[in-house]
């Protein structure tokens, strides 16, 4: 696809900027700042509840920021017109946790929908294209696969074959490991990888699986309870001394509550409603 | 104070339902006869495929029901006909019936069982499994995606549906006549020719393609705004099935008052 990547060199790729998302009457994200530069890969960690799937979700405009702005290629998408929006979207490829691909659809439909439907290419030259995706992942041959007949690593393989379908430019992945066996999940790992060399894309990576998330990133940021904890490259947050950055990494489980009245106040503590 | 409260919370939340309705309706239309709106070769395919399930399925059922309605609207009738000795009105009787009542709303009633309610639980599980969500990430908008296509499969096969109804209908009638009331083949299709005039069969048709509307525009709305979990999902059809039949009699109400205050005979 056209190379337009050259003229924003400069300029950060995506840019999150004072970033607060709330669902009904709670915030889940309390003022996020942070950029991501042109073919880098970003890993997005955190614990259940810390709101990485909703800064995710937020890139990708499948949720409205309440304050605070998303830039992506030097565009304010709260900006943009609806067909600017979609234009943008045909750049950008999302890989969901459980794949997201179309039941009623073959493995090789999932993969030619975007074209069909963005795209006036032939079949034949469509056909050509999906084997291509598909061989890229490692699915070669599965064209005529229903996604209920694969296992859930192929079918997390299908959704990135899907995502790639555009050649997008940017890339995001919401929990690539999740569930999966500790050989399967390399192999996410190393398809990551081998996207980051091949076609020097902008990957955005939301996980809570430190091996993978140390693997793949460039630079990690690491995401608790709606605030930024850390943000850096690999080895600096390797090197935190910070207290819950160390508990994240080093896997210290929360501490028993030991105070009696602590204890009391959780067990009637009224729970906020909503995901995070 | 509870009550004036709850009924004023139901009626605002009422309306607020029918305004989403409206708004789902209007984006499936737009989408549908609007060519610049992005038309696509794949639509006629899907749209087709829907016609398919919504229509050309739903007839052996339908036509087992229309049937049996049929003779049970005869029995009905020449129950209290015969009394006067006028048994010989039973074809007119279940004609007009039919045609004006009971082929629209039966159809529907059927289609809501059968469609409706499989509209919801596609896209509800579509929206479980965050389907959805991929369909918007990719640039296409779910409404003319999935929508558009049952919208426009609904609208052409609902008219069809009812007058096959219609058809079975009289023909469960003539059943009857032929049987019971003394009525040949012939006398009896010419009582029911006669009986019928245009009016009774199209203000049938109009009602059966405003049910097409709402049963699509509810049964669409369900899934959409389904939850997360399976048992959601099951919640959103039962709402679907049953605010379908609801907002189906409601414009059969409508209309049906609608073409009675404006005929002047």
């Amino acid at each position: 696809m056209d190379d337009s990547s050259a003229t924003t060199k400069h300029e950060p790729a995506i840019s999150v900027r004072n970033l607060h998302v709330r669902y009904g009457a709670t915030e889940v994200l309390h003022g996020i700042s942070f950029d991501i530069c042109a073919g880098e890969t970003m890993v997005i960690l955190g614990g259940s509840g810390s709101g990485k799937s909703t800064l995710l979700r937020t890139m990708v405009g499948l949720e409205k920021p309440s304050t605070g702005e998303i830039w992506i290629k030097g565009r304010n998408i709260d900006r943009l017109s609806e067909q600017e929006w979609d234009d943008l979207r045909k750049k950008m490829g999302m890989s969901f946790q459980g794949g997201a691909l179309f039941g009623s659809m073959t493995v090789g439909e999932n993969v030619a929908l975007p074209l069909y439907e963005h795209t006036e290419l032939e079949p034949s030259t469509v056909g050509i294209v999906v084997r291509m995706k598909l061989e890229q992942v490692g699915l070669a041959g599965f064209e005529d696969y229903m996604p209920s007949q694969l296992s859930g690593g192929m079918k997390k393989r299908a959704a990135v074959a899907r995502a790639l379908a555009m050649d997008p430019e940017i890339l995001f992945f919401d929990e690539p490991s999740a569930g999966l066996d500790p050989i399967i999940a390399a192999g996410i790992d190393n398809l990551i990888l081998k996207l980051k060399e091949a076609f020097r894309m902008t990957i955005v990576v939301v996980t809570h699986e430190l091996a993978s998330a140390f693997l793949i990133a460039d630079r990690m940021v690491l995401i608790d309870k709606g605030k930024i904890v850390a943000l850096g490259t690999k080895e600096e947050l390797r090197a935190s001394t910070q207290p819950r950055v160390r508990q994240f990494l080093d896997r210290v489980p929360e501490p028993e509550v030991s105070e009696e009245l602590d204890y009391l106040q959780m067990l009637t503590e009224e729970r906020p409603k909503g995901r995070a | 104070m509870g009550l004036t409260d709850g009924v004023g919370r139901g009626t605002l939340k009422g309306l607020a339902y029918l305004g989403g309705l409206a708004q789902l309706g209007g984006r499936a239309a737009y989408a549908t006869f609007v060519p610049a709106a992005k038309a696509r070769r794949v639509r006629p395919t899907r749209a087709i495929h829907q016609a398919m399930a919504v229509g050309v399925e739903a007839i052996p059922i339908l036509s087992l029901i229309t049937f049996f309605i049929g003779v049970i609207m005869a029995l009905q009738g020449a129950y209290e006909l015969r009394q006067f000795g006028a048994i010989q009105f039973v074809a007119s009787a279940v004609a007009i019936s039919i045609t004006r009542e009971l082929g629209p709303f039966i159809t529907a009633i059927v289609v809501i069982g059968r469609s409706g309610s499989a509209f919801a639980a596609e896209i509800g599980t579509m929206k479980v499994t965050e389907e959805i969500d991929a369909l918007e990430t990719m640039a296409l908008p779910p409404v003319p995606f999935l929508v558009a296509p049952k919208f426009l499969a609904m609208l052409i096969m609902m008219p069809c549906l009812s007058i096959w109804a219609d058809f079975m209908g009289i023909l469960g009638g003539l059943l009857f006549g032929v049987t019971s009331a003394d009525f040949t083949v012939a006398s009896y299709l010419a009582a029911t020719r006669d009986a019928l005039v245009m009016r009774d069969i199209v203000t049938g048709l109009i009602k059966a393609v405003m049910f097409g509307i709402v049963i699509t525009a509810v049964g669409c709305y369900e899934g959409f705004s389904t939850g997360a979990g399976a048992e959601e999902v099951g919640r959103s059809t039962t709402a679907a099935v049953v605010k379908s039949i609801f907002l189906v009699t409601c414009v059969d109400l409508l209309f049906t008052a609608l073409f009675y205050f404006t005929t002047e005979k």
